[in-house]
Parts: structure tokens; C-alpha cells; sequence
């Protein structure tokens, strides 16, 4: 069992060690600043946009970057559903997979377009090599670096100035795109390529396995999507099983280099925040407060993992590798138990193993990380989030030592305050509003008619949960906190392919990525309109480790108060259940 | 909003054109460098057929080691995992069963010495490794079934437990190895 802590110290060290690096480097890109890669994509970057008639150097206020990111994603939007409406007679198609039915195609595109990559779809048999690649996985480029722009937006408002010149929104987008993800992409992508995963365009192959049967292998270009998926904290698996299939994580080593990859942006988006405004103490200390909650979630996971499912135990056989149900041998235990709770405080959603099957302790944690969604957080979103929470403990700093809120130097007053707490308290209510009447539906096993049908063709709602009791209640409540974290992950069990599921969540999902983005950037860009206050003796100080842990009580106490009657008819019911 | 329209019309043109085609193309471009040119490992028997070094496959046979049980049943057409939480009953009779299968299969064997993996699915339900205790746990029959001699299908196993990368993660054999090997042997 050592050999495998030692993995997940590793895989945490080195994702630190590279993160620093990369946010300087991040800083540089952001605040054009001269950088390696420049004689690459200089060339280019022009190129591209003489082409879309773009002038970089105009620079936008805060309303102006709002509605090109909103004018740009709809775009998108309309694109991927062209892409999954019409795969059938598009082009690389080896495998002949029809078209989506349209509910199913707008949940995709949204989904993709959100960074959130909630599938209700398996990459087998539900989607094109053409819609993976030209819909999907430019998608996964694309979403992520909108959430880096609107994070550049707001680092550049957070600048000591006053100014309502934020930058050129579409320069920091394709900047994010060219000049940060592609380069890793590419080193990541060859990675896997030695390790074992596939990157071609044909289809399925078919074998006669060693005992005879006759077996069906798919495969595709799987190397280069696996790359932005956990780069871009996207999480959509190329296969149905997700980074669970041997394809897609053929190794222990590449199950490092994903986890590193997926960790990666949301630190060094941190280190950058300090690099670009010359705050380098104060990104330290969210660092430390996102890391505190990181720990608190993933080692209680870890040991409940390792221990095993006490029923199992029961039966009397052994649990060497601890609870294995829904885990793969090569990963074990500790790896996957890690992963769980990294790929649900990032919003990646990417599993390597089902976290259906996880005990109770586990599946409240990844529920936690995703409730709270800022503990390091998606790219860019991450710290767009994490910035609200900041706001909210400014503000309780400020009333209770008796002065005005300032942060940076700028004063926080009644309209930021709102807007703060409309993003905080949005969260939970999509959440637990959703959940409330995907469970009035269940406890009446209501007639859902067209809105919903199960395998059997039953239009009952009872018939969408895989689990009984407790534990089917957790995989609704997971579905939608999944969606509003924009995290894609899923208790897979949930029958989700369906007009209710993929409406209910399609609207989640729509409202809880612009909302954050939205908010995040007004507050930064109002604030930047504002007089600068110089720091005085009777200012609050933010980079302490005191203010550090009034923002993580700022974010216990909502999460407690929103979610803690909704965890306790889940896992913790299933949790005081277990013998 | 107006003004918007059509530069973001153009740069998606443009970034679609460049990072759905360049870069995939670049990654093809390196996967003829890797083994078997990016089409998946595979390993051969040495008469003419070829497997997927990293796809599991079934075995359910006595006279191979047997793999984990799947919830796809081996078919890579597709995959995923069984979804059952920890204490579904279902779920619990399921286990219960295979444990029951499993001694049924390997009598003479220790109960306490199954480990869950054999009886429990994998993620993907295409894993293709058990755990270094479910391969020798079935040393036993394997032996008795092929009439090879204990020590010698001991010694196989215990050259195909892959040791963690670096002092790094847990010990596994892969299936599909062992057994290609394990025909082999006289």
C-alpha cells in the first residue's frame, strides 16, 4: 500500500514543482510580456486574426469582453449541434453511429460548450470520429480558454489603477489557446501515444480472444483528445468508461501525467493571478486555502477506499486492494480514490474509476468538492469562483474589525455585494431546487410519458435509478451538482439518456457556467472603475494566513448551511447505515 | 452583439480549422513513430493471431487463469462498469454468487484468501489485469487442470507479477500474457 501513497504524493509534488513555472509563464502570455513561444505563434496568432478582421490592441472594458465571449460561445454552440445533428452523413464515421436525437445533441453541445462535459451519451457508439474531433474536441480547446480569458479579464482589473480598459478578450483567448494548452497538448498527447493508447482515424477491429469468443475492439484518436480533455479540466471521455479504459489511461504512468495535466491549469492559474499583479503573497495564501480543503476531502476518501466495503468484508474474502468494485487493478485504491476528489474540486469530471461504486464517505467528499467548486476549481473558472468567496469575506472581514471593505485597494460596497451573493447562492439553489423535483417524481414513481422512458420502455420515474434507498437519492443530488459545478462526472448509474434528464440539466448547466463568469468579471470590472485607496495602517490585510482562513469559513458555512440536509438523506444516511 | 458577429464567426473558422485539424494531424503524424503506429498495442501468439496487449479479455475457462468479471462481458464495442453502490442488496447477491462460482471452481482453496478484485468489476469492464493474489490463488487448478506440475505454473505467475512503475502503484499481472505464456508451457 505505500508504493501506492507514494504514487499520489508524487503525482501532488510534481504538479506543484511545475504549476510555479507555469504561472510566471502564464503571467508573461497575459501581459504580452516576451516569451519563448513567441517566434512560433507570433506569425501565427497574426495570421489569424488579419483573417477574422480582429485588431488584438483594441482594448475592451468589462461589457464589451462579456458580450464577445457570450457573441463567440453561441457560435460554438450552434456549430456542435450542426456536428452531432448530422454525424451520420458527415465524413469519419467508420463505425456508422447515427445521428443524436436533438435533446441529447443540445445537452452535448451545451455541456461541451460549459466545460462541463456531462455525457449521457458512450464515445463508442454515440458519436463520430468527426464529431470528436471537429465538434467535441474543439469544444474542449475552446471552453477552456474562455474560462482563461474571462480570468485574465479579471486579473487585469485587480491591477492598483483605476481604468476601464480591460484588454482585447479575443487576444487573451486565443493567446490561451495557442500559446498554453496547445504546447502541453502536444507533449501529453505523445506521451500517451508511447504508453499505448491509440491515435488512429479507423474504426472498429475484430478479434477472436485466446478462449475463443469473437471480441469487438473500438478505437480512434484517442491521444489527442485525452490530452485537452484533462488539460482544459474538460473531463469527456473519448470511450464510455472514461479514463477507466485501458485506451484511454493504458498505464500508471499515464495516469500520472492525466492527473498532473488536470491539476495543472488551476494551480498555476493561482501563481499567475500573484505573477501578473504582483500579489505573490496573497496567491500563496489561496493556494494554501484551496490545498487545506483539497486535503480535508481526499484523505478521508483515501483510508475509506482502502478499508474496503464492509458488506464485501463480511462475506468473509479478502480485500487486499481495499473496495475494488468499479476500479481498475493497474490504478488501485489509493490512485483512484485521489483522483476522485482532484477531478471534482477541478472540474474536470474525468473518472478513473465509477464513482457510483465508491462508499458513502468517498461520495460525499467528490459531492463536497463540487458543492464548494473552488477549491482550486476549473481553469479559470476556478478562481473566478474562488474571487466571489473572497468578495463575501472582504465584506464579513470588514464589518467585523468595523471598516469599509476594500480589496486591492478598491472599496466593496452595495453592488458588488449583490452580485456576490447572487452567484454564491445561485449554485445551491439550481442544485438543490432540481434535485427536490427529479425526487417528487421518484418518491411518486410519476408517468413521465414522452419526458422519460427506461430500457424497458416503462415511462416511470422510478425506473431511472440504478440503486435503491439512500444511495439512488445521492446519484439524482450528484447529477445536478454535478451539472452546476460544470463538472461532468456522474453516479453512471442514473438512466440519463433521456428528454427529462437532458432538458433538466441542459438549463443547470447553461445558468451555472455563464452566471460565474458574468458576475465575477462585473465585480472586477466595476471595481477597477473605482478610486484607488492606498494601503494605511486601518486597511484589512488579504495576504495573511488569517484572512486565508476567514475565506475558508466564509466557504464552509455556505456549503454547511446550503447542502447539509441534502447530504444527510444521501451518503451520510448511507454512511450511518453501513455496519 | 451586432459588430461581434462576424469576427467570431471567422476566428472559430480559423480555430476549428487549426486545432481539430493541424494538431490532430500532428498527433497522427507521431503515432506512426509508436508501436503498431498508434493503432493500440498488441501482442502475438506466434501463429498468425494478434490480441490487444491492454484490452482484458474473458476468461472464464478452468484451464486459464480467469480475468475479473466484467459488466460489459469483455466487449470492447463498448465499456463501463457496473454502477452498483456499496450496499445494494442486487448488487451484494451478485458477489455473494460469484464468491460462490469461485469456490465451486477452486476447491481446496482458503475463502479468506479471495481477494475482492476476482469477484468484483472493473471500471471499464475491459480491465486487463487481476491482482498478483488472485493469480496465485488460482495456481492450483490451473495446475491440476492442465497436469503441469504446481511449482512450474508458481514460477510463471511470479515472473508475470509486474512490479510498480518506480516503486509506484499496486502489483497486477496481466491476463492475456500469462495465459499466452502459460500455453506455451510444458
Amino acid at each position: 500500500m505505500n508504493s501506492q501513497i507514494l504514487g499520489v504524493v508524487v503525482m501532488f509534488v510534481a504538479t506543484l514543482l511545475l504549476a510555479v513555472p507555469l504561472g510566471r509563464y502564464i503571467a508573461k502570455v497575459y501581459g504580452g510580456q516576451r516569451v519563448w513561444t513567441d517566434g512560433i505563434f507570433n506569425p501565427i496568432e497574426r495570421l489569424f486574426f488579419k483573417a477574422s478582421r480582429i485588431d488584438p490592441g483594441i482594448e475592451m472594458g468589462w461589457k464589451q469582453s462579456l458580450v464577445a465571449l457570450l457573441t463567440i460561445n453561441l457560435i460554438w454552440f450552434l456549430w456542435a449541434v450542426f456536428c452531432l445533428l448530422n454525424q451520420s452523413w458527415l465524413p469519419m464515421n467508420p463505425d456508422h453511429n447515427p445521428n443524436m436525437t436533438p435533446d441529447l445533441a443540445i445537452n452535448t453541445a451545451i455541456s461541451f460548450l460549459v466545460n462541463c462535459n456531462l455525457q449521457q451519451y458512450s464515445g463508442e457508439t454515440g458519436v463520430s470520429y468527426f464529431s470528436q474531433v471537429f465538434g467535441l474536441m474543439f469544444l474542449q480547446f475552446a471552453s477552456a480558454g474562455t474560462g482563461m480569458a474571462a480570468a485574465a479579464v479579471v486579473f487585469n482589473a485587480l491591477k492598483d489603477r483605476t481604468t476601464d480598459k480591460l484588454g482585447n478578450f479575443y487576444n487573451y483567448f486565443l493567446r490561451s489557446c495557442t500559446r498554453i494548452l496547445l504546447p502541453i497538448c502536444i507533449l501529453i498527447a505523445a506521451i500517451h501515444l508511447f504508453e499505448g493508447t491509440p491515435m488512429t482515424f479507423k474504426g472498429i477491429d475484430t478479434v477472436t480472444s485466446v478462449q475463443g469468443d469473437t471480441m469487438h475492439v473500438s478505437r480512434g484518436p484517442v491521444a489527442a483528445f485525452v490530452a485537452i480533455k484533462h488539460l482544459g479540466t474538460n473531463g469527456g471521455g473519448f470511450f464510455g468508461a472514461n479514463s477507466a479504459h485501458p485506451f484511454e489511461n493504458p498505464t500508471y504512468l499515464s495516469n500520472i501525467v492525466q492527473m498532473v495535466a488536470q491539476i495543472l491549469i488551476p494551480f498555476a492559474m493561482v501563481f499567475a493571478f500573484g505573477f501578473y499583479c504582483n500579489k505573490k503573497r496573497l496567491a500563496w495564501v489561496f493556494w494554501g486555502v484551496m490545498t487545506l480543503g483539497f486535503l480535508i476531502l481526499v484523505v478521508p476518501a483515501i483510508i475509506t477506499e482502502v478499508h474496503g466495503n464492509p458488506y464485501i468484508a463480511h462475506m468473509g474474502i479478502s480485500q487486499p486492494g481495499g473496495n475494488m468494485e468499479g476500479k481498475e487493478v493497474r490504478f488501485g485504491a489509493v490512485a483512484s480514490a485521489f483522483w476522485s476528489i482532484a477531478t471534482t474540486v477541478i472540474s474536470t469530471g474525468s473518472v478513473n474509476a465509477m464513482h457510483d461504486s465508491f462508499m458513502p464517505v468517498s461520495g460525499m467528499n467528490m459531492l463536497l468538492g463540487m458543492m464548494i467548486n473552488s477549491f482550486y476549481g476549473g481553469v479559470g473558472v476556478g478562481f473566478l469562483n474562488f474571487f466571489i468567496y473572497v468578495i463575501l469575506a472582504v465584506f464579513i472581514g470588514g464589518l467585523m474589525v468595523g471598516r469599509t471593505p476594500e480589496f486591492e485597494g478598491k472599496k466593496i460596497e452595495a453592488r458588488e455585494m449583490k452580485i456576490a451573493m447572487i452567484i454564491a447562492l445561485f449554485h445551491p439553489f439550481l442544485i438543490l431546487s432540481f434535485t427536490a423535483l427529479a425526487c417528487y417524481f421518484t418518491a411518486h414513481d410519476t408517468n413521465m410519458g414522452w419526458w422519460f422512458a427506461d430500457a424497458a420502455g416503462k415511462h416511470n420515474a422510478g425506473g431511472w435509478l440504478n440503486n435503491p434507498s439512500y444511495h439512488g437519492f445521492s446519484e439524482m443530488l450528484y447529477q445536478y451538482t454535478s451539472s452546476s459545478a460544470n463538472n461532468g462526472s456522474g453516479f453512471e448509474g442514473l438512466a440519463d439518456n433521456n428528454p427529462f434528464w437532458n432538458i433538466s440539466t441542459g438549463i443547470v448547466l447553461l445558468f451555472s457556467r455563464f452566471l460565474p463568469i458574468i458576475g465575477p468579471v462585473a465585480i472586477a470590472g466595476l471595481m477597477a472603475g473605482k478610486k484607488f485607496i492606498p494601503a494605511s495602517g486601518g486597511t484589512l490585510k488579504t495576504d495573511t494566513g488569517t484572512f486565508g482562513l476567514l475565506v475558508f469559513a466564509v466557504k464552509v458555512i455556505i456549503a454547511a448551511l446550503a447542502f447539509f440536509p441534502a447530504l444527510a438523506l444521501g451518503p451520510i444516511a448511507e454512511w450511518m447505515k453501513t455496519p | 452583439m451586432k459588430k461581434e458577429i462576424i469576427p467570431s464567426i471567422l476566428l472559430t473558422i480559423i480555430c476549428i480549422l487549426f486545432f481539430s485539424g493541424v494538431y490532430p494531424v500532428v498527433m497522427w503524424g507521431i503515432a506512426q513513430l509508436a508501436p503498431n503506429k498508434g493503432e493500440g498495442f498488441i501482442v502475438k501468439d506466434g501463429k498468425g493471431k494478434y490480441y490487444y496487449e491492454n484490452i482484458g479479455q474473458k476468461f472464464s475457462d478452468d484451464r486459464y487463469f480467469w480475468s475479473r468479471p466484467s459488466a460489459v462481458g469483455y466487449n470492447a464495442a463498448g465499456s463501463g462498469g457496473s454502477n452498483k453502490g456499496p450496499d445494494n442488496p442486487d448488487y451484494l447477491a451478485q458477489v455473494q454468487a460469484a464468491i460462490d462460482t469461485f469456490i465451486q471452481h477452486n476447491p481446496g482453496i482458503n475463502k479468506a484468501e479471495i481477494p475482492s478484485d476476482m469477484v468484483t468489476a472493473s471500471g471499464s469492464g475491459l480491465d486487463p489485469h487481476i491482482s498478483a493474489e488472485g493469480a496465485e490463488i488460482q495456481v492450483a487448478r490451473v495446475a491440476k487442470v492442465r497436469g503441469l506440475d504446481k511449482s512450474k505454473v508458481e514460477t510463471l505467475v511470479k515472473a508475470h507479477i509486474e512490479c510498480p512503475m518506480w516503486g509506484m502503484g499496486p502489483d497486477r499481472v496481466n491476463v492475456l500474457k500469462l495465459n499466452l505464456d502459460l500455453n506455451n508451457l510444458k
